[in-house]
């Protein structure tokens, strides 16, 4: 029905590129996340999906048929932006109901003064009245429909900007950062609703942003991309456990996950050492994949050098032998504490260590190497 | 603890009074050089003028005396002062519209294309900086009825022009026109910065929502976004257009037959070629009072109108 289909997109702004090669195909229905840094060109993507750009080269098709070269407005698209772009002098209600009057309104019902005598008009507006009282309960702003987006709250206005977006039911919503703007204790909650209205609508969501817990927490998959490529697409729970790039490995996760050069494996007891594929220059693992031990006769080891207690957990930072690296490991307050300065090894899941070769890429898993 | 509280707080606020009426000393110096200013350049002599538009004072004469409304009735009664109040709301009336029309559309056209933006710009932006005598002169010449311009280019289409500044029924449309001309360039300038403060995702959303037609983007987006810039150059040019004086003095002196008779020329004629002080300051007080009742008007309507927020 309205499954997107990006084919070897690229695009260049003067000399840069901001897309390389990008193709994704987009199932009807799924919730999918953009995820990047700044500038690596994912609301270009979403722009482009959206008719707001031309891509240089490659397709997009939206349902199945190709949109290249069509409007914003013959694509069945409905985008919210991160200013949520009101427009200030109308109410809520039009708002609301501009997207509805401008398809469903002829030219001559639409202008202003003589468009009331024009015939036809009346019933029109009475389907849109009902329409947008509808959205508007829906996303609870049926008691803001004669205020101005002036005096709404930036909770408020992102709820409205929502229902502009859904009240014409369109197959494909694309969010650019629609969140990014509210405080942290709101974005929260428009998460929950967010992704409660993408169940209830049933149609199809990319949404765009640069928090990864946003992306991990509401979507089916999750793109990531940087300097304009995508370097994985999967499911979150895919992306956290088995990133295929340490770039991917590094924006996914909270704390970061540890990275480790091969040096302070070397004389590993449990051999993991001896397990490591020739290509490996970085291993990684996430904080909870490792356990500490003292003494430090397990390698890689180090320094406690600080402990956040987050109530259910406690995360040590531990700085290894030479100092120039830091790992953080999750430990429970129920276990024993480790007190700053004390000295620590790592023994880290062999089967939760990842290994990256000199260009960040994903190489031989340990399990594989020991099965081999 | 209380204690010292008790005794604390008379000293404490003692030192604060004191501290008040220094800030305020020192608030008054600050802004002593413009209240000094104003009062010597703008209140003195408006308060100058108000007294002796009660007084039979001419320009240059030893005594005067107080005469009461006495000018003011005078003016009620002559037809000049009437034909002089009508003339200048119907040029207000051609000029305003016309300025923002026109600077609104220039503007929209020179943003639409990158194209010799700056060119056009400047070349828009010049008739504002010329001075208005010496330009009057040469609109004088391009209406003249045989040898000017414009009449010449109507009679290549065999049109017969008329004696534009001579013709009762053109001598004021034809000085609105050349209001118009030295106006709307200042007025485009400042839509032309209006528009760049538009978000552009709000053209964006228009475009999704489906109003990407030109007119659809003028009604949803710009023309609302543009209404604080626009209510600044209704104003401007209405309170411009109000004192229009250099263009009538040279072409048409009020002429012919009061037709193009405005306010601040009634006004001059009055004072410095009659000599008629008292009746000219009379003059120029009903003068001020009407832009000063535009003014107040205007600034109540923007208020209310334009911000959104």
């Amino acid at each position: 029905m309205a499954e997107i289909e990006l084919r070897g997109i690229e695009k260049h702004y003067g000399e840069t590129p901001v897309l390389k090669d990008v193709s994704l195909k987009i199932e009807d229905g799924e919730f999918l996340t953009l995820v990047g840094p700044s500038g690596c060109g994912k609301s270009t993507l979403l722009r482009i999906i959206a008719g707001l750009e031309d891509q240089d080269a490659g397709e997009v098709s939206v349902g199945g048929r190709p949109v290249d070269g069509a409007r914003p407005k013959d694509r069945d698209v409905a985008m919210v932006f991160q200013s949520y772009a009101l427009y200030p002098h109308l109410t809520v209600f039009d708002n609301i109901a501009l997207p509805l009057r401008t398809r469903q309104l002829s030219f001559a019902q639409r202008l202003p003064l003589i468009g009331p005598l024009v015939p036809g008009r009346a019933g029109i507006e009475r389907s849109i009245r009902v329409e947008v009282e509808q959205a508007a309960v829906m996303l609870d702003v049926a008691h803001l429909l004669h205020r101005k987006p002036g005096q709404l709250s930036g909770g408020q206005r992102q709820r409205v900007a929502l229902g502009r977006a859904m009240v014409r039911r369109p197959t494909v919503f694309l969010m650019d950062e629609p969140l990014s703007n509210l405080d942290a204790r709101l974005r929260v909650q428009m998460r929950t609703e967010i992704t409660s209205l993408h169940r209830r609508l049933g149609v199809t969501f990319v949404y765009v942003t640069h928090d990864q817990s946003e992306a991990m927490t509401m979507a089916d998959r999750v793109a990531v991309m940087m300097g304009g490529e995508l370097l994985q697409v999967g499911p979150p729970e895919e992306l956290y456990r088995d990133p295929q790039d340490l770039r991917v490995a590094e924006m996914i996760g909270s704390p970061k996950i540890n990275i480790v050069t091969r040096a302070h494996w070397k004389d590993n007891r449990s051999g993991v050492s001896a397990a490591l594929a020739p290509q490996t220059r970085r291993l990684a693992f996430r904080p909870e994949a490792a356990v500490l031990t003292t003494p430090a006769d397990e390698l890689p080891n180090g320094t406690v050098t600080n402990l956040e207690n987050l109530g259910s957990d406690i995360f040590v930072h531990v700085a290894l032998r030479d100092g120039a690296e830091t790992a953080v490991v999750r430990t429970s307050p129920d276990e024993r504490r480790f007190s700053l300065g004390c000295t620590v090894g790592l023994k880290v899941d062999a089967a939760r260590l990842m290994q990256f070769d000199e260009g960040g890429r994903r190489c031989g898993d340990i399990e594989r190497v020991a099965a081999a | 603890m209380s204690l010292t509280a008790s005794i604390q707080t008379p000293i404490r606020s003692v030192v604060r009074r004191r501290h008040r009426t220094e800030e305020a000393a020192i608030g008054w110096l600050a802004v002593s050089p413009a209240l000094i200013l104003l009062i010597c350049l703008l209140f003195g002599p408006a308060a100058a003028v108000i007294l002796f538009s009660f007084t039979d004072w001419q320009l240059g004469a030893a005594t005067f005396r107080f005469i009461g409304t006495e000018n003011f009735a005078a003016l009620w009664a002559d037809p000049p002062f009437w034909k002089a109040l009508i003339n200048t709301c119907l040029y207000v009336a051609i000029v305003v519209p016309g300025t923002v029309g026109l600077g609104l559309a220039t503007a929209l056209l020179i943003e639409a294309s990158p194209a010799l933006r700056g060119f056009y710009r400047a070349v828009h932006f010049l008739p504002v900086m010329s001075t208005m005598s010496a330009m009057a002169v040469v609109w004088g010449t391009m209406l003249h009825p045989s040898i000017g311009l414009v009449n010449r280019a109507l009679a290549a289409f065999g049109v017969t022009g008329v004696n534009w500044l001579r013709d009762e029924h053109t001598a004021l449309l034809a000085l609105a026109l050349i209001g118009i001309w030295q106006g709307f360039g200042f007025a485009m300038v400042l839509f032309v910065s209006g528009l760049k403060a538009v978000p552009q995702q709000l053209y964006d959303a228009a475009a999704v929502d489906g109003a990407d037609g030109v007119l659809d983007r003028l009604r949803i987006v710009t023309l609302p976004m543009l209404g604080p810039v626009t209510m600044f150059v209704i104003i401007l040019s209405a309170s411009r257009a109000f004192e229009v004086f250099d263009s009538v003095r040279v072409l048409t002196q009020g002429g012919p037959n009061y037709a193009s008779e405005v306010l601040l020329n009634r006004l001059y004629s009055e004072s410095f070629d009659y000599l008629r002080t008292g009746y000219g300051a009379a003059l120029t007080v009903v003068y001020l009072a009407i832009v000063v009742a535009l003014t107040l008007a205007q600034a109540r309507f923007i208020e209310r109108r334009v911000h959104y927020s």
